[in-house]
């Protein structure tokens, strides 16, 4: 038996670890080479971690994703001008999805924008395009009062996703060990709020990239640790375990969330990914605005069911009845949750409306395909 | 569990346990922890002619697609029809339930590795 699909690593410089790491080891994690960094991928099954995220809650570790501080008086406007969308306005403590994009058009980096303060926003990057989003950041913000400084290696990011998240976190709160500045139950979705853990400063953001409730916790290398520790102990008695990068992946390709790298990239129009919404072409400027559209007949993103159990993979062709390539695969699995398989693909324009019947080649057999709306996956 | 021990081995992470003119085979638990969790095997149909290095089927994890060679040259008298119902068997139960065909075997075996060559060579 060989292993078809897994690409070979690549000639790795030092990898990089967790603060996390030995608690990873602990926990009997198996590593994967995540954009240079060894992550947990599994603990113990990806589909135990996936079903525990649903049901109860996943603990994750994302410390690998990139944490770049702007901060000035010219925060919101160099924002403005450096991002598809308007963060200017965004009141403090909310967050908001955002794109950086190419000057031709295409999308550099797909991130989350908080806004701590009025002059003061946290810019969260894939791991993978830490240093262009950043180099790209500080670039565009020459003739701006602005610091754009990158904080990922003193910045520790755990996740808990799942429809515990808030009990468990609650119970922190009880124990004394998290204080949030209001109620964790306030904090609504898309929102962030500072607080404390064990008296280091922790900011809790109402996001994530599961399709499920659950909380973000940014706060220093070196508590990070125990805060992990901490909310292990108070999940597991409601089924609350650490899921890794596997489950991750089969999590957000059902609640039909993009991926940097597999749905989007430099050569990606937002609209093509059902992103037009995130590009605000209402401001008069801002950086790629002037090719931010795609071309006309570009392909576009569609959800897609196949019959049976053989999962459609990133780089699949997409068919017409007629056996004519069409589109491209660009993630899919057999969904753990709805128990077929899913997938992502782009495909031409005309045959992307809900119900158009395609096929996928799956190694040289055509498996019949339906195109759905997204996402796969919506909580209920 | 099998006696590991009497089995033989592939450098392509089959196992096999050979008793007079039959082979069964399956997966090793290495390759199926790898591989991560198993949810589906496509398996040759028995009495197909089946040749050692050529592949004969499929094991898909929620990750990544596994090609399944065959180890030696035969016919496949019998595939494990429980673990295209249950995939999870190659994970849980890589060396028993989780076996998955079984060749009558032609002509001479193959170079086969035994237990220690192979634990060797999945040594990290």
């Amino acid at each position: 038996m060989t292993d078809s699909t897994v690409p070979p690593a690549p000639e790795a410089e030092e990898p990089r670890y967790s603060p996390l790491h030995d608690v990873h080891v602990e926990a009997g994690a198996s590593f994967t080479d995540f954009a240079g960094w060894q992550m947990p991928v599994r603990y113990s099954s990806d589909l135990q971690e996936h079903h525990a995220v649903r049901q109860a809650a996943g603990l994750f570790d994302l410390s690998h994703m990139a944490e770049i501080a702007v901060v000035g008086p010219d925060a919101g406007v160099f924002l403005d001008q450096a991002l598809a969308g308007t963060l200017s306005t965004i009141a403090v403590g909310r967050a908001k999805y955002s794109l950086l994009l190419a000057d031709q058009g295409g999308i550099l980096d797909d991130l989350v924008v908080y806004r701590l303060d009025d002059h003061d926003f946290l810019v969260v990057a894939n791991a993978g395009n830490r240093q262009v989003a950043f180099d790209t950041l500080a670039t565009r913000a020459h003739g701006f009062d602005v610091t754009v400084d990158d904080e990922s290696d003193d910045t520790a990011l755990i996740a808990l996703q799942g429809p515990e998240a808030e009990g468990v976190l609650d119970e922190l709160t009880t124990q004394d060990r998290l204080a949030p500045d209001a109620p964790l139950s306030t904090l609504r979705y898309y929102r962030v709020l500072r607080g404390t853990f064990d008296d280091v400063p922790v900011l809790i953001a109402r996001t994530g990239y599961t399709g499920e409730d659950g909380f973000e916790l940014y706060l220093d290398t070196e508590t990070a640790p125990t805060l992990w520790r901490a909310i292990a102990e108070a999940g597991a008695p409601r089924g609350v375990v650490p899921a890794g990068l596997a489950s991750r992946d089969t999590l957000r390709l059902e609640a039909g969330m993009p991926l940097y790298g597999h749905e989007l990239g430099v050569e990606t129009r937002a609209a093509q990914a059902g992103l037009g919404r995130v590009v605000d072409l209402t401001k008069e400027s801002f950086a790629g605005r002037e090719n931010a559209l795609p071309e006309e007949g570009a392909r576009v993103l569609v959800g897609l069911t196949l019959d049976g159990r053989r999962a459609a993979r990133a780089g699949y062709a997409v068919v017409d009845p007629a056996g004519a390539v069409v589109g491209e695969v660009t993630s899919g699995a057999l969904s753990p949750t709805l128990g077929h398989p899913v997938a992502m693909a782009y495909v031409d324009p005309a045959l992307a409306a809900v119900g158009t019947g395609l096929g996928v080649d799956v190694r040289g057999t055509t498996i019949p395909a339906t195109v759905v709306a997204l996402p796969f996956y919506k909580r209920s | 569990m099998s006696d590991l021990s009497t089995l033989k081995y592939t450098a392509e992470h089959e196992w096999l346990l050979i008793d007079g003119d039959t082979a069964t085979v399956g997966i090793t638990d290495y390759a199926a922890d790898k591989l991560g969790d198993v949810v589906y095997v496509d398996l040759p149909a028995v009495g197909s002619d089946v040749e050692a290095g050529k592949v004969v089927g499929e094991i898909e994890s929620t990750k990544s697609v596994g090609e399944l060679f065959a180890p030696v040259l035969g016919t496949v008298l019998e595939i494990n029809d429980a673990v295209v119902d249950a995939p999870d068997l190659v994970n849980s139960s890589p060396f028993d339930d989780g076996w998955l065909i079984r060749i009558t075997l032609s002509g001479d075996l193959p170079a086969l590795l035994s237990r220690d060559e192979y634990v060797a060579l999945t040594a990290e």
